[in-house]
């Protein structure tokens, strides 16, 4: 059957695909590789298990506890980070560290190690779990928590699904006052204006990230939006919020997102209208801009896209951003949505995480073959020569060699891989 | 405060109107043969509800002397019925139970016979009291028998003409019938199914639609709703011509 991840590349077909429901289950018998497969946002293919086996784990969606008075919460793998914010938001708590969607899954968010707009305070999502439950291919159910079974819990968070099926996971959940976020947009008019507003704001907000256009060139090059924000305080008066999110209506036959749009667009968002000082904004548009439309992968054509994610150390940081932009606006494709921002120097705790120190930039592209290809090789160039990596959950190409340095424990790490289990990217980047 | 049974709570659909049920403050006593199964949903229910009642019973519906000591337990765990959910259910193997006579017994045991027993316990309990809502899962299968699943159609068949008699029955006592006709759902029972297209629909969405026809006391209820136009094109094929088809 066919499943695709967010980017809807590659396309394979997997020879089962079960929808796993129960965690007290035993693994399927068989000598097929297994993959646990939740809401399919990765963009590439360490959801994806060619010919093999992908265990669909939305169905495995419990809560088992969770303690309004502490911030505990216990949930089964398959629940999805909306679910949990649809229940302990109104009850005063928030997630540690999200994404830029809601639709992960707990055990995506953990095998993944993802993180957020708050990495240089509170690092990735896998700091923040307190214990979890890995059901191996023999049968064993290893707990892990940061005491006990810790080189389990190391290779498991980040450990891109390969270690067995996490079957729940325990995480510390964060307090709030209430749903909005207080927050400031600065308009920056090139990179050097971000690296000013970094060093400026980071102190004040936990929450920080940029818009980039990926076409400005010159001495424009790298102008975008700085945006920053922190939970609101309690308030007796909030603003009314409903959520609104039409569906992409079809699938168009090509890219819509081509040389023109994207120039046009770049341009509009760039000189929109900014609140002036400080707003008060719902957390949904903050955190999940990209949540307001369903389906909006389907924007990028049949073809399907690509999403670059690097991050340079902060020595090279600066020039490396230079070069990476230059090659990228000089190209004429790039996305709406171009991100920019400093993790901070917290150390992941996955023997395969994605984070280090130094900036991060995320793009998307289009797929238009080769051409996108050229570009990734130059831009690999550069992440290389600056001694960065690259995302796996972000990656459908990236050569073997660039998965060596971007996991550099990799030959650590497969010492903890379930042998019943197996990915499309890990085959394809190491064998 | 509503008082609810659940039977066969542990499957998709009525794990789901179990959680909406649960939104709305009621207490829930479930039912399920899988008990680690019946526990995680419980769990489940008591971190969303937070106070709430859900009391568990595991049980094989198949196996129908057990019936009339359930609803007494549920009585006694939550102090009284308002409304019966019936879910449970298999998808047999057409082939399998063709080729197998006990095969397609069993299929009948389950989707049918289970059906008739808890149907009428229920109905006489809440005849007494002159209050309530019966509320069970057919399927848009037993609206006419077709050669792909002709023994689990006959099985809902059936279910469906007990519900119409029942509801005839209990028109006047104060009890409300309720028919669900499900069309194609998302769920572990049709895993094996490509669920490609529009007809397929989410557990969820249809718990919404039963959650709704419980609270209005509707009579048959097709989800999704454009089921009923499917079903009454379907119903009014003539034979001859029906039985050449591949449907």
């Amino acid at each position: 059957m066919s499943v695709t991840s967010w980017n809807r590349l590659p396309r394979v077909e997997h020879d089962r695909v079960i929808d796993w429901s129960n965690r007290h289950a035993e693994l399927p018998d068989g000598e097929d590789k297994l993959l646990a497969h939740g809401l399919g946002r990765s963009y590439g293919d360490v959801c994806l298990n060619e010919g093999g086996t992908l265990l669909r784990t939305r169905a495995m969606d419990h809560y088992i506890a969770f303690d309004r008075a502490t911030g505990r919460l216990r949930a089964e793998a398959g629940v999805s980070l909306k679910d949990i914010l649809d229940l302990v938001l109104p009850q005063g708590w928030f997630l540690p560290v999200t994404p830029g969607t809601r639709y992960v899954t707990l055990g995506g968010a953990i095998a993944n190690d993802v993180h957020g707009k708050n990495h240089h305070v509170m690092g990735n999502f896998g700091h923040h779990v307190t214990r979890l439950e890995l059901l191996r291919s023999d049968g064993q159910r290893v707990e892990c928590t940061p005491e006990q079974n810790t080189d389990w819990l190391e290779a498991t968070i980040g450990g891109l699904g390969l270690t067995g099926l996490i079957t729940w996971a325990e995480i510390q959940l964060v307090p709030v006052a209430n749903p909005f976020m207080v927050v400031e947009n600065i308009r920056f008019r090139n990179l050097d204006g971000f690296w000013a507003q970094d060093a400026a704001v980071d102190a004040e907000y936990p929450y920080t990230v940029s818009w980039v256009d990926c076409v400005a060139s010159g001495r424009q090059r790298g102008r975008g939006i700085f945006m920053v924000g922190r939970h609101a305080p309690p308030q007796a008066d909030l603003p009314g919020h409903t959520e609104r999110a039409p569906t992409f209506p079809f699938d168009p036959p090509f890219s819509l997102i081509n040389s023109l749009s994207l120039n046009a667009f770049n341009v509009a968002y760039y000189h929109r209208p900014l609140p002036k000082g400080i707003a008060l904004q719902h957390h949904v548009p903050f955190f999940y801009p990209l949540d307001g439309v369903r389906e909006w992968n389907r924007v990028y054509g049949r073809r399907g896209f690509y999403q670059y994610q690097c991050v340079l150390p902060p020595e090279t940081s600066r020039a490396g951003i230079d070069a990476l932009l230059e090659r990228i606006s000089g190209s004429g494709t790039g996305s709406f949505l171009a991100v920019l921002k400093m993790f901070g120097d917290i150390p992941s705790r996955g023997m395969l995480s994605f984070p280090t120190a130094g900036a991060t930039l995320a793009l998307d592209f289009p797929n238009l073959g080769d051409r996108t290809h050229k570009l990734f090789a130059e831009l690999d160039a550069v992440v290389r020569d600056c001694g960065g990596r690259l995302y796996p959950a972000k990656d459908a190409r990236m050569p073997a060699e660039m998965f060596r340095l971007s996991c550099p424990r990799w030959e650590e790490f497969t010492a903890f891989i379930d042998p019943r289990f197996s990915s499309s990217f890990w085959r394809r980047v190491t064998e | 405060m509503q008082r609810i049974v659940i039977f066969g709570a542990t499957s998709a659909i009525a794990a789901a109107c179990a959680r909406r049920w649960n939104a709305l403050g009621a207490n829930l006593f479930l039912v399920g043969r899988d008990t680690p199964r019946l526990e995680t949903l419980a769990e489940d229910l008591r971190v969303r509800g937070g106070g709430s009642k859900v009391a568990v019973a595991s049980a094989d519906l198949a196996d129908t002397s057990g019936h009339d000591a359930l609803f007494d337990a549920a009585e006694a765990a939550l102090g009284g019925i308002d409304v019966v959910l019936i879910a449970h259910g298999t998808l047999p193997d057409q082939a399998a139970c063709e080729a197998s006579l006990d095969t397609a017994m069993e299929a009948i045991q389950v989707n049918a016979l289970s059906y008739v027993s808890l149907l009428t316990l229920a109905a006489n309990r809440l005849e007494a009291k002159g209050d309530g809502v019966i509320c069970a899962i057919s399927s848009v299968a037993g609206d006419r028998g077709r050669k792909s699943n002709y023994v689990y159609g006959a099985a809902k068949g059936m279910v469906s003409l007990f519900l119409g008699g029942l509801r005839n029955r209990l028109a006047d006592k104060g009890v409300a019938v309720v028919t669900i006709k499900p069309g194609f759902v998302d769920t572990p029972m049709t895993a094996s199914f490509d669920k490609g297209g529009l007809l397929w629909a989410s557990a969820d969405t249809v718990a919404k639609g039963i959650v709704s026809a419980v609270k209005r006391r509707a009579d048959v209820v097709y989800l999704p709703g454009f089921w009923w136009l499917i079903m009454f094109i379907i119903r009014h094929i003539p034979e001859r011509i029906f039985k050449r088809l591949s449907l």
